[in-house]
């Protein structure tokens, strides 16, 4: 098994006891999440050298227990069974040895080497708590190492530990005793499986395993061939055993027993209670305050999420801006150019750019759940969502799916009752992830900002998210999904000061899939409709705009030469003075557009959008020109007049051509397609793509209408995609409801699908998902039209 | 000795597990985190709708709800306060 220098480590250990914390500060940002083949617990691993040796550590799943009960407990122990790691590293929380030493008893039996790290040692300290380190050692038959993973303290001790083999080899297992009655049987079972020499598990384990009747070994066992006698052997022994004894609970007893004599063996003072986290307690679960506290606790979050995030988002967006100005002046051939900056940073700039949002975001979840207030929460307010039918465990689901669905739907794991869980599922995507963020900023910046109304639109899709979701789950636990609720069996672990590292690798793991999602399909979307906006090349246009723009500049030429001919001279470089006042005009004025295209970026309202809009004619430096040679700037005005009047018309033209060619493209034809079945929403064909490429992620509308309006957009026209949607003629603050209505109702993302069908194993609820999905966004995005049309906002 | 279920404890009081009504996934969940026959409970506290409550067990906190409350026998031995 053991390789030259490498040695596999599984790491094990009750939720909530510093696991991940003492993983982080071995493996640090040398980590791999992934899953599981074929379910989908998460697997992380990390890699370690020390001592010239290289470690592998695999952080099992957080358990109680390792029953065939749950899908975590069945992949901790098939780890440690069919990987059989070198060494197996137990954590338990000192401050709550007793309960924690009951896996400890299901870990010895697996037979491997064992280490036990004591973790939260200042606690247990700071509690009274004392404990005999080698006696402890002694009842588990294992080494014990003192830790505090919090302050990264016996990091270095532990991996002393791991890498003297000579000690791992020494270590002989403590046997869990199951008495009298029981012994015998397990005895005979061990000797028959010994003698069939098929079956690899640990020998004492499985015959234990067989005695309880835990299904997955069973059924394993059951698979091997050759093994009919054992199977037989095991259930005639279980057969005579079940008159003395209550199988059901013997075991667990016994492990229980095993645990408590541990415990008392080794624990010199019991100590208090963790003072500090119940004062904490009393406070934040307390009966009158503790609700209020909580509804405070998640206005807090979100507000911050919104105001924090708006200063690095507007950053990024000038960033972009940037990139996007350089590629554009770099790249040479037209068709690239176009791909480049209109789709690929359009598209994904526009969607990096709430990266900070989110990032944000996960980073108050991470403190809540790392706290050990998450786990409060949902005592706090089990009562009310068992009133709708949920468990209070399936507020920490709904409460992830704020960030991203994907988690959301993932945590749903949580609730053991298959009907919970799939209600959970089915709910979850209601609620309002990051990922519609975007889009509900945008239409409120562009139809809300100055109506000071905007956050309460926000906060309005929030709840509107949450009513949805509460009600599917209503109906389908009533209907679809009836019968028995989970039971509501949670540990409150005590209140942590969650370490720094530890947040920021909780936070860093979650924003990074987002990314990558940025990356992958927002990319592949962004560039399918840059596609379908751009192609096909060859339209047929109304009028010949070559021929057009070509006349006006002529018109131009001429009208300036037949003034400057008037002052004496055919060409304007003939009078150095008067070329340099205009070429001063033309650098002024594009400097002041300049100043507006970047205060265009901070736009938050229409109304400030005209007022910008509505400025003096001629830039401020003028008067400067003017004062300092009146007489050739009264020349040059004239002259400066005619080329900002064909600069302008070119621009229409420029406008009109493009708006020509979008009107005939794929995308156009694929919105018109849908848009006698969304007019009713007040949508047009513009929106309609936007509709059909979101299906990829909600936040490709945003990418898209930024796509769609860039391309109508010209150089000497530009602001930002805000602006656009204000003053297109055919958006309206109720459009924008009922779009931020529908996207938020609107079918799963494609992610979040594919974690459905994987979490609900099933095609068919994946398709229900996405159906009821379509179905409802439709419904209520007609209902809120309709609703804001009488209300006068459709104008 | 005083035996009731745990939903019929006052918050405060005080005593050791002696049963589990019922053989199920619930039981099993309990058992898994340290409510079996022996051990001492206390009742902390309830949820501000009166509903989960909070124990100590084996030195640590759980939440249950009522309905799983009433499947635990509790031999009473006194209240703290």
């Amino acid at each position: 098994m053991e390789q030259a220098g490498k040695i596999k480590i599984a790491l094990a250990g009750n939720p909530n006891c510093g696991k991940t914390t003492i993983f982080n500060n071995i493996t640090g940002a040398k980590q791999h999440v992934g899953n599981y083949p074929g379910v989908t617990v998460e697997k992380k691993e990390g890699h370690c050298k020390f001592d010239g040796k290289d470690l592998l550590f695999v952080d099992l799943p957080g358990t109680y227990s390792l029953t065939a009960r749950s899908l975590d407990e069945v992949v901790a122990r098939n780890v440690i069974i069919n990987e059989k790691p070198d060494i197996i590293v137990n954590v338990l929380d000192a401050s709550n040895l007793e309960r924690n030493l009951y896996l400890a008893a299901q870990l010895v039996e697996l037979d491997r080497p064992m280490i036990v790290a004591l973790n939260m040692m200042d606690i247990a300290e700071r509690m009274g708590v004392k404990i005999d380190l080698k006696k402890l050692g002694e009842q588990l038959g294992a080494v014990v190492v003192p830790l505090v993973g919090s302050k990264n303290i016996g990091t270095k001790e532990l991996l002393d530990v791991i890498v003297n083999t000579k000690m791992a080899e020494s270590i002989i297992n403590a046997k869990v005793d199951y008495g009298a009655e029981v012994e015998p049987s397990i005895r005979t079972l061990t000797d028959a499986i010994e003698k069939t020499g098929i079956i690899k598990y640990p020998l004492r384990w499985l015959a234990v395993k067989l005695l309880e009747n835990d299904e997955d070994v069973v059924a394993k066992v059951k698979a091997m061939e050759g093994t009919q006698k054992i199977v037989t052997l095991a259930s005639s022994l279980r057969d005579g055993l079940k008159n003395q004894i209550d199988l059901d609970f013997y075991f667990a007893q016994c492990r229980h027993q095993f645990a408590v004599k541990a415990f008392n063996n080794s624990v010199v003072a019991v100590g208090t209670s963790d003072t500090l986290s119940d004062k904490i307690d009393r406070v934040l679960t307390n009966r009158i305050l503790g609700i209020p506290i909580f509804l405070a606790l998640m206005w807090i979050m979100f507000t911050a999420v919104i105001d924090l995030g708006a200063y690095p988002q507007g950053w990024l967006d000038t960033l972009f801006g940037i990139v996007g100005d350089y590629l554009g002046n770099v790249i040479v051939d037209e068709q690239l150019k176009s791909l480049v900056v209109d789709g690929v940073i359009g598209g994904v700039g526009s969607v990096l750019s709430f990266v900070p949002l989110i990032i944000l975001l996960y980073l108050f979840i991470s403190l809540l759940e790392d706290s050990g207030y998450m786990a409060r929460a949902a005592f706090l307010i089990d009562r009310a969502m068992r009133s709708l039918g949920l468990h209070g465990k399936s507020f920490i689901p709904m409460i992830l799916g704020f960030g991203c669905n994907v988690p959301g739907i993932m945590a749903a794991r949580t609730l053991d009752n298959e009907k919970d869980r799939m209600v959970t599922i089915l709910a979850c995507p209601f609620m309002s992830c990051g990922a519609r963020l975007p889009v509900y900023t945008l239409l409120i910046a562009a139809f809300f900002g100055a109506s000071g109304y905007g956050g309460t639109v926000l906060f309005g899709m929030y709840i509107l998210g949450i009513i949805v979701a509460v009600g599917v789950a209503v109906v389908m636990r009533h209907s679809v999904f009836k019968g028995e609720q989970e039971p509501f069996v949670m540990e409150l672990p005590p209140y942590h000061i969650p370490t720094i590292k530890g947040v920021l690798m909780h936070m860093w793991e979650r924003t990074i899939l987002y990314i990558k999602k940025a990356g992958t399909i927002i990319l592949g979307a962004s560039i399918i409709v840059w596609f379908l906006t751009a192609y096909p090349m060859d339209v047929e246009y109304s009028q010949d705009f070559n021929a057009a723009r070509d006349q006006v500049s002529e018109q131009a030429d001429a009208q300036t030469a037949a003034i400057l001919q008037s002052y004496g001279f055919s060409n304007i470089e003939d009078n150095a003075e008067l070329n340099d006042m205009f070429q001063s005009m033309v650098a002024a004025a594009d400097e002041e557009k300049d100043a507006e295209d970047s205060e265009d970026q901070d736009v938050q309202s229409v109304q400030q959008a005209e007022e910008m809009e509505a400025k003096p004619e001629y830039p401020d430096a003028f008067s400067d020109l003017q004062e300092k040679n009146p007489t050739i700037y009264a020349q040059a005005l004239p002259l400066f007049d005619i080329k900002t009047r064909a600069d302008d018309e070119t621009g229409a033209l420029d406008d009109k051509e493009k708006a020509e060619k979008l009107s005939q493209s794929y995308a156009a034809r694929l919105g018109r397609f849908v848009e006698p079945a969304i007019a009713p929403l007040g949508f047009d064909w513009k929106i309609g793509v936007g509709l059909v490429a979101c299906t990829a992620a909600k936040e490709v509308m945003v990418s898209t209408l930024a796509t769609i309006y860039s391309v109508e957009a010209d150089d000497a026209h530009e602001a930002n995609l805000v602006t656009f949607l204000a003053e297109d003629p055919s958006f309206n603050p109720a459009i924008a409801l009922s779009l931020m209505v529908f996207c938020l109702l609107y079918m799963p993302c494609v992610a979040s699908l594919a974690v459905i069908k994987r979490e609900t194993n099933s095609w068919k609820w994946m398709f229900f998902s996405a159906g009821l999905g379509v179905v409802l966004a439709y419904v209520f995005a007609f209902v809120v039209y309709q609703l804001a049309l009488m209300a006068g906002l459709g104008a | 000795m005083n035996i009731v279920t745990l939903a019929k404890m006052e918050v405060g009081e005080t005593g050791v597990v002696d049963a589990l009504q019922g053989h199920g996934n619930i039981q099993h969940r309990l058992v898994d985190m340290g409510v079996v026959k022996g051990s001492h409970i206390t009742v902390v506290k309830k949820a501000p709708l009166g509903d989960p409550v909070e124990v100590k067990v084996k030195g640590c906190s759980l939440a249950l709800r009522m309905n799983e409350a009433a499947m635990i026998n509790v031999a009473v031995e006194g209240g703290k306060q």
